[in-house]
């Protein structure tokens, strides 16, 4: 399946820093739309269209929306997560760069559906220097009257990968440690401060200027039967071409890593970054789709010469590093995991540490508070499942003396 | 700097400021913050130290922050990592004596399109060698 720029419809073709250039093209023509509807009918409109959300869970939107219209409350928020923090990832920074004008838009839209007055984009602190670029985007979009009534303020991350998750962005926007709550409550009946709120991603968003101009049958047109619009990855690593790429729902991982972005003898391939699966190269001709795999859209390459088990370790070590420590499975689990895997990298392992690798995932799969705990395990589980040899290849080859 | 704390809420924006204008977040400060907002200094200390842009300890004037995640670690942040040392004479978690730099590894920064990518302060400096090291540093006093 073909490239297709929805969500990077406007990324090279308008300036950034010019509301005019953004105008041009069709810019806040989708917010007096849905401005001059009923929030209902704009809900139904994302429901139709089968949007789903694009930071890695793929909830449907429009039924996120719904339910946070529908909760009892007179303050409610939108917030747009901006926070991306997966290994791999620069896909939000590059929509940002180039086309913060949608970004408001779309949040403004949001805004309209459920009912919010304020809106909030949760910034990831490497990504500070963007900071004037939207604050001037904000400015000039209220000096022209198209925010009227709704405002958006800008929260500054301060280093923390665990604050893209919704519950522990929420805490930190609170000024708290960004732990993630235990759930339910979820955030439409009661998120921020308590109250009815929406939170999408920067991309998840992006989608929704286009389908309130060109409709829902337009958009659900696209994709898949459960994946519906396109999907934009970040490809790095070993690769020729690096980059952002937006590709159809469904298309082929071959399509993207190897005609597209150029990859060198690829061996393996982390789909989603530090939480996302590992598949090997002959997986390559795998649709590219909620039901079989995605992720955030992070694309990290591996040649033949990379070793899995490293790969691995490093990924754990970043998932130990990240946990936000407060539930017991995934801060003592990845720790634990780091400590096998060590073991598996020094040539010290037994065949006992596959069997606690493989307990210890299930554990933090099923036990886990939040998605990185839960998904944390994905990096060892695939790879014991597609590079298994590699494993009892690097365990311990004489047996154990009793050391005395 | 004056605190001007009035709710909880504002506790890690104002966090955020200290460390900009002050290099770090010192302990009198910690106690004001807890004071102005109504809440224990062990929870103000809880979220100074949560977050990693945040230091409790003096940081130097310019911080250096070299990526370690997987895709710049491949494409030779190692050797990034020995050029800075050499350049600056410090290692990975260390402070200059004149307070000039701190040099720091972190996780992913989301520049792995120019890995390997290091940031200076809120710069990002991608696709570097190990060559343009010391002029890079050079443009921070």
């Amino acid at each position: 399946m073909p490239e297709q720029r929805i969500v990077l419809r406007n990324c090279g073709a308008v300036d950034s820093r010019s509301l005019d250039s953004f105008l041009k093209r069709d810019g806040f023509e989708a917010l007096k739309k849905a401005r001059g509807t009923a929030p209902d009918r704009t809900i139904e409109e994302v429901k139709a269209s089968g949007l789903r959300g694009r930071g890695g869970a793929g909830f449907p939107c429009g039924a996120k929306w719904e339910l946070t219209r529908k909760s009892p409350g007179d303050q409610k928020y939108i917030i747009c997560n901006a926070d991306e923090g997966e290994v791999g990832t620069f896909k939000d920074r590059h929509i940002i760069q180039n086309d913060p004008f949608s970004l408001i838009e779309a949040i403004a839209i949001a805004g309209h559906a459920i009912g919010a007055m304020k809106g909030f984009i949760y910034l990831r602190a490497e990504y500070r220097r963007f900071r004037g670029l939207l604050d001037t985007a904000i400015e000039q979009s209220k000096e022209r009257g198209f925010l009227s009534g709704f405002d958006i303020e800008i929260r500054d991350g301060a280093g923390a990968y665990v604050c893209g998750e919704e519950s522990a962005l929420m805490d930190s926007i609170e000024g708290r440690r960004g732990e993630a709550r235990f759930k339910p409550p979820f955030p439409p009946t009661s998120g921020l401060w308590s109250k009815p709120t929406v939170i999408n991603n920067v991309e998840t968003l992006m989608n929704v200027p286009p389908i309130i101009l060109r409709g829902s049958a337009w958009f659900s047109s696209i994709g898949t039967e459960r994946s519906k619009g396109t999907k934009v990855f970040s490809v790095a690593g070993d690769v020729e071409r690096p980059g952002v790429y937006e590709l159809v729902m469904g298309s082929h991982l071959r399509e993207l890593v190897v005609n597209l972005a150029k990859a060198k003898e690829p061996n393996l391939i982390q789909i989603g970054g530090a939480t996302g699966r590992i598949v090997p190269v002959t997986m390559l001709d795998t649709p590219l789709a909620f039901e079989s795999l995605l992720g955030a859209g992070a694309i990290t390459v591996f040649n033949n010469s990379r070793d899995v088990i490293y790969v691995v370790l490093r990924t754990m070590e970043f998932l130990a590093e990240e946990s936000c420590g407060k539930c017991t499975p995934c801060r003592e689990g990845t720790a634990v995991m780091v400590g096998i895997m060590e073991r598996f990298a020094s040539g010290e392992a037994s065949e006992r540490d596959i069997a606690n690798l493989e307990a210890l995932s299930r554990t933090m799969a099923v036990s886990s508070l939040c998605g990185l705990g839960q998904a944390a395990p994905t990096a060892v589980t695939d790879t014991l499942q597609y590079f298994r040899n590699t494993y009892e290849s690097r365990m311990r080859k004489e047996p154990v003396g009793v050391k005395s | 700097m004056t605190v001007k704390v009035q709710a909880r809420e504002e506790v890690l924006t104002a966090l955020e400021l200290a460390q900009r204008e002050l290099g770090h977040i010192p302990r009198s400060l910690m106690t004001e913050l807890a004071a102005a907002a109504g809440i224990s200094v062990a929870e103000v200390y809880g979220i100074a130290s949560f977050y990693s842009f945040l230091s409790t300890n003096p940081l130097g004037r310019h911080v250096i922050r070299v990526c370690k995640s997987l895709p710049c670690h491949i494409k030779g942040a190692e050797a990034i990592i020995t050029s800075i040392t050499k350049a600056s004479g410090l290692k990975p978690g260390e402070t200059s004596p004149d307070g000039r730099f701190s040099f720091q590894l972190v996780n992913c920064i989301g520049a792995c399109d120019g890995s390997p990518a290091i940031m200076i302060d809120d710069d990002l400096h991608a696709g570097i060698s190990t060559e343009s090291i010391p002029a890079i540093l050079e443009r921070y006093k």
